[in-house]
């Protein structure tokens, strides 16, 4: 952050602070959901007091899957029909997800950028799971991926033209979309999501994994690990859209932890499939 | 109808020493009815020695009735052997998975990864199908019908009961009578009793006029305080319930995998003493452990 200009500092906190709250009900549930014996009655008055996830929840379950014979009304009905626990992770899904704008300004590709978004963070917590379970959440993995590009939101939605101007260096000048918001904006996305994660006191680690994202010599940590290479991953699949033109012609190395070989890795994970079927499933429900 | 256990034991198989009279597998239940229709509900590792069986009398047709996808009511079904040879027709039926949004056809999709499993489902050469079931929805089996009916666990469960001939079998696979989630001090205790009570009453009418009740009962009532939400029952609840519902036969499962034969018959026979015979109640109920091998006939 010191290389910014104050200027820039200022203008870059404008657009942030003009940015929603992240919400304390969704913050509620993360926070209740790591710990494995937190009480149902909690989880259930937090849902409640959230209007629009207590709304997903109803959909869901009245959806014609159950069959039930009556319309379920409260959350404390959906409890006892499908079971704490399955409301609880449903609540987990729509809570990660809910955070994301609908609409964006300027020809933005929200749903691509959503879709890029949920299998970067399905398979930053696959590996989280699978190589560095010890060392870092798979729960903020997982968030990790859902926000790394949260940044680029801010600055398509409040800072329009800068942003335009940046996606169209990278793809005049054949370079990484941070590289030309570095250029043009004299900040990339990171930063800004990191200055917008903090706003919503997230733990540090998140906030420097979403700020350094793109930063190679930044201190690795298992999440960054876990972030970049669930990102390159995505990007080399050409799955979804993260708003940057620029395509790499070869994967740069992935951290030792995983081997040195993207594909076998995907294979280590199971089917990305699975992980892009739920990812569309849940980007649907989020704009429904 | 006939109804043989070939798996009896919760969440992970056990066998040895301790558990040789009633078994080591995970769950699996055969049900043959009048005309010899093929149901098994779920596919623990007691599928696999069904399976064993199955293929002394080709060609088989079965219908397997997945009662949730925790892995210990699964992982039997790609070792399901009759899947693998053409002729036979296998009819995989169970819940939709609201927090995955797919049907019961992630079963098999999930178990049948490279990672973890050497045969594609491509290579599986009998015809399979998949079906969704939905709560109360009756389906037709030969001349029996499977209603599908929603229980407590921490993913989706149905519990199944199947009517043949003017018999009827019920099996919950697993299940824990609905826990009241807020402290008795709470506001909200009053109406959540209220819709829990009204969920159980809705389950004894469906289960009204029953034979045979085959209930998840893992725990003692002194162990269940901690293991509430886990989504189990326990013996005694189980005992009273086959009691209230005035079942024939209750049949107790989904043994701890940790509690060897003589701990479990010694638990089994404590809830039963502690039930003890009620002043003015006809119970003729017969109460049993599930155990591999265990046939009932009606």
């Amino acid at each position: 952050m010191s290389e910014l200009t104050p200027e820039l500092e200022r203008k870059l906190g404008m657009a942030v602070e003009r940015m929603p709250a992240f919400p304390r009900s969704v913050q509620r549930v993360l926070e209740l959901t790591r710990n494995i014996n937190c009480l149902p009655k909690e989880i259930v008055s937090v849902i409640e007091k959230d209007p629009v996830m207590t709304m997903k929840i109803f959909k869901v379950i009245n959806s014609a899957y159950y069959g039930l014979p009556n319309k379920i009304t409260s959350v404390g009905q959906s409890v006892v029909y499908l079971g704490i626990n399955t409301i609880k992770n449903l609540a987990l899904g729509f809570a990660a997800v809910g955070i994301l704008p609908r609409t964006m300004p300027g020809g933005f590709d929200v749903q691509g950028y959503l879709l890029h978004s949920l299998v970067v963070a399905g398979v930053a917590r696959q590996l989280g799971v699978q190589f560095a379970k010890a060392e870092a959440d798979p729960g903020d993995c997982y968030v990790a991926g859902l926000l790394h590009d949260f940044g680029k939101i801010v600055l398509a939605q409040f800072m329009p033209a800068e942003f335009h101007q940046a996606v169209a260096y990278a793809a005049e000048k054949h370079v990484p979309l941070h590289e030309a918001e570095n250029w043009v904006i004299g900040a990339n996305h990171g930063v800004v999501g990191a200055m917008l994660a903090s706003r919503w006191t997230f733990p540090v680690e998140l906030v420097d994994c979403i700020r350094d994202h793109h930063v190679p010599a930044a201190a690795p940590t298992a999440l960054m690990d876990c972030l970049r290479t669930a990102d390159q991953i995505v990007r080399l699949h050409a799955i979804g859209n993260s708003g940057n033109p620029w395509r790499e012609n070869e994967a740069p190395a992935a951290p030792d932890r995983f081997g040195d070989d993207l594909d076998a890795l995907v294979e280590q994970i199971g089917s990305l499939d699975r992980i892009v079927a739920e990812a569309m499933s849940f980007a649907q429900v989020a704009h429904e | 109808m006939k109804v043989r256990f070939w798996g009896v034991r919760g969440s992970i198989a056990s066998p040895g020493p301790h558990t040789v009279r009633h078994g080591g597998n995970t769950t699996c239940i055969e049900v043959r009815t009048d005309d010899d229709s093929l149901i098994i509900l779920d596919a623990g590792t007691g599928i696999f020695p069904l399976a064993q069986q199955l293929l002394k009398r080709m060609p088989v047709q079965a219908n397997i009735f997945m009662t949730h996808t925790h892995w210990d009511h699964i992982q039997g079904l790609p070792f399901f052997t009759p899947l693998y040879i053409p002729g036979n027709q296998v009819r995989i039926h169970g819940g939709y998975d609201v927090v995955t949004r797919r049907g019961v056809e992630q079963i098999m999709d999930v178990q049948l990864q490279y990672s973890f499993f050497p045969v594609r489902e491509a290579e599986m050469k009998a015809a399979i199908d998949y079906r969704g079931v939905n709560a109360g929805e009756p389906i037709v089996v030969g001349d029996a019908t499977v209603t599908p009916l929603l229980l407590n666990h921490p993913v989706v469960n149905f519990g199944y009961r199947i009517d043949c001939g003017g018999k009827s079998v019920f099996f919950t696979g697993d299940h824990e009578p609905w826990p009241n989630i807020y402290h008795p001090d709470d506001n909200e205790h009053a109406e959540f009793q209220q819709m829990i009570d009204q969920q159980q009453a809705q389950l004894d009418a469906a289960l009204a006029g029953l034979d045979i009740l085959i209930a998840d009962s893992s725990y003692t009532l002194a162990e269940y305080p901690a293991k509430v939400g886990w989504g189990h029952g326990t013996l005694e609840g189980s005992i009273a319930w086959g009691r209230r519902l005035g079942v024939k036969t209750l049949v107790c499962t989904h043994h701890e995998p940790e509690r060897g034969d003589d701990a479990l018959e010694a638990v089994f026979a404590d809830a039963l003493a502690a039930a003890g015979p009620r002043a003015g109640e006809q119970c003729d109920t017969e109460f049993l452990l599930s155990r591999e091998g265990l046939e009932l006939v009606l």
